[in-house]
């Protein structure tokens, strides 16, 4: 969940490997008949649009995006190529062993965040006695992102099991507002999922069609998004426990325009096809 | 108090099932429109308040003048401070006083900007709700009245207010408490022969 214009830490003419580390991403948590199901894809990504200084630099770096000379002007320019510092990074963080959050927004951001509730959390559980509620969770989460809102740039989805209300999803986005949900999507991929979620969301799912719904939303979103990518990740939480689950790339749906992956293309002209446009 | 159920993102429409009408107390009901973790925090300094007033077991209960002078001086406040709550807010209620049964109506902004009126509307209702309010209302309207004057009100804020959806929420507080009524749409006109084809006369128009 990029802003638009946000200060990067480092200077001009620096390796684009430095500088703040942001989750471009896409994250799920939905509700099924039994708990719930986390997804999120895997990718963070530095490099941020910048202030713009000069309005002669401006125009050339509308003219001429990547050119590497406006790198040396001297002054602070639009974004120029997005590394992927991670491409396999774990974006489902556990808070306990009941309740876990999916992170958007600043990778440091969320980081803190987690770790702090997460040490709240541990001492709430030894003073309550019994494994702390997600709506507890959820509200330390928005605690920390509504009273520090001018200086986080966090988009969280808390979800978990509990004994008191079941599988419970809430969303908390920019400015620490707190939304129960049935089902919530955050990250600069989920614009791509808001249709598809209107179109085929269904309230009551089996885990398994959870499962299923959650991956696909995370690799369509994952297809089109220039900030997500790698893993599908996915949590899935109820009355038994946690399970894990890992999806590599290679293992996705592939969607439209999308090929089936090779080895070389000397196997592809082996296998017989002497037109080489033939798909 | 009516309100429609949409909290939007910058333009995207995120959130399409939001309720913007709380009641407060036994008395009043807060409606709010702006950002909306703002609200709730609003709404945990009015439960606080609310609570302690019950403590005292004086068989008294803040009515919607105290609560709108409450929220009166916390929005100027934070707005002298350069640090608002970013929101307008409708405070509306009835309770019975030395007159009778006194109903009352007024708003409070994110810059502290309070009155009391007869109808009030934010955001764009300001423009389009407001004049037909002014012309239409008149005292002692019955419920069913003012539910049909204030659905004129959202049908043309639905159809010229970009951040409007076709969702709304209804709230009623009488002397016997607070109803809100369950999120409902409202049918829409598009049959003018105009809008059907509004380039005949002339090509390329709109």
């Amino acid at each position: 969940m990029d802003s638009a214009f946000t200060a990067s830490s480092s200077a001009v003419g620096e390796a684009p490997t430095s500088g703040e580390h942001r989750m471009g991403t896409t994250i799920v948590g939905v509700c099924y008949n039994g708990g719930v199901i986390l997804g999120a894809d895997s990718r963070t990504s530095t490099g941020t649009i910048r202030f713009l200084l000069d309005l002669h630099v401006l125009w050339d770096v509308l003219a001429l995006p990547w050119v590497d000379s406006a790198w040396g002007t001297g002054n602070s320019v639009a974004d120029l190529g997005m590394y992927v510092a991670n491409r396999a990074s774990d974006k489902i963080t556990s808070l306990t062993d009941n309740v876990y959050v999916c992170r958007s927004g600043s990778a440091a951001d969320t980081q803190v965040i987690s770790d702090y509730v997460r040490y709240f959390l541990h001492q709430h559980t030894i003073q309550l006695g019994q494994p702390a509620t997600v709506k507890v969770a959820a509200n330390l989460i928005r605690l920390l992102a509504y009273q520090n809102k001018n200086m986080l740039q966090a988009g969280m989805i808390v979800g978990g099991w509990d004994k008191y209300e079941g599988g419970q999803i809430f969303s908390v986005p920019l400015g620490g507002t707190i939304l129960k949900q049935s089902f919530a999507i955050g990250g600069s991929g989920s614009s791509y999922l808001y249709a598809l979620l209107d179109h085929e969301w269904r309230d009551g799912m089996s885990q398994e069609e959870a499962e299923k719904f959650v991956v696909k939303a995370v690799s369509l979103a994952m297809a089109r998004d220039g900030a997500s990518g790698g893993v599908v990740r996915t949590v899935t939480i109820n009355a038994d426990g946690v399970t894990k689950n890992f999806y590599p790339g290679n293992k996705l749906p592939l969607w439209h325009e999308e090929l089936e992956p090779h080895n070389s293309l000397l196997d592809i002209l082996a296998g017989g096809s002497p037109d080489p446009m033939v798909q | 108090m009516a309100s429609d159920t949409g909290a939007s993102y910058g333009s995207t429409l995120r959130y399409k099932s939001v309720e913007r009408i709380k009641a407060v107390g036994k008395h009043s009901l807060i409606g709010a429109s702006g950002e909306f973790s703002d609200f709730q925090e609003i709404l945990r300094y009015l439960d606080e308040l609310t609570l302690s007033d019950h403590m005292w077991d004086d068989g008294n209960s803040l009515g919607p003048k105290e609560i709108h002078s409450y929220l009166t001086r916390v929005m100027y406040n934070r707005r002298n401070k350069f640090d608002p709550l970013w929101n307008s807010l409708v405070l509306g209620g009835v309770k019975k006083g030395p007159k009778g049964e006194e109903k009352y109506l007024g708003m409070v902004n994110m810059i502290g900007t309070h009155f009391e009126e007869n109808h009030i509307a934010t955001g764009f209702g300001n423009h389009l709700a407001i004049p037909i309010l002014r012309a239409e209302w008149h005292e002692d309207m019955t419920f069913e009245e003012a539910v049909k004057l204030v659905e004129k009100c959202l049908l043309v804020l639905l159809y010229r207010d970009r951040s409007s959806i076709n969702k709304f929420q209804i709230a009623k507080i009488t002397t016997e408490g607070a109803t809100i009524y369950p999120p409902y749409s409202l049918k829409t006109y598009w049959g003018f022969a105009h809008f059907e084809n509004p380039a005949q006369g002339a090509v390329g128009s709109w």
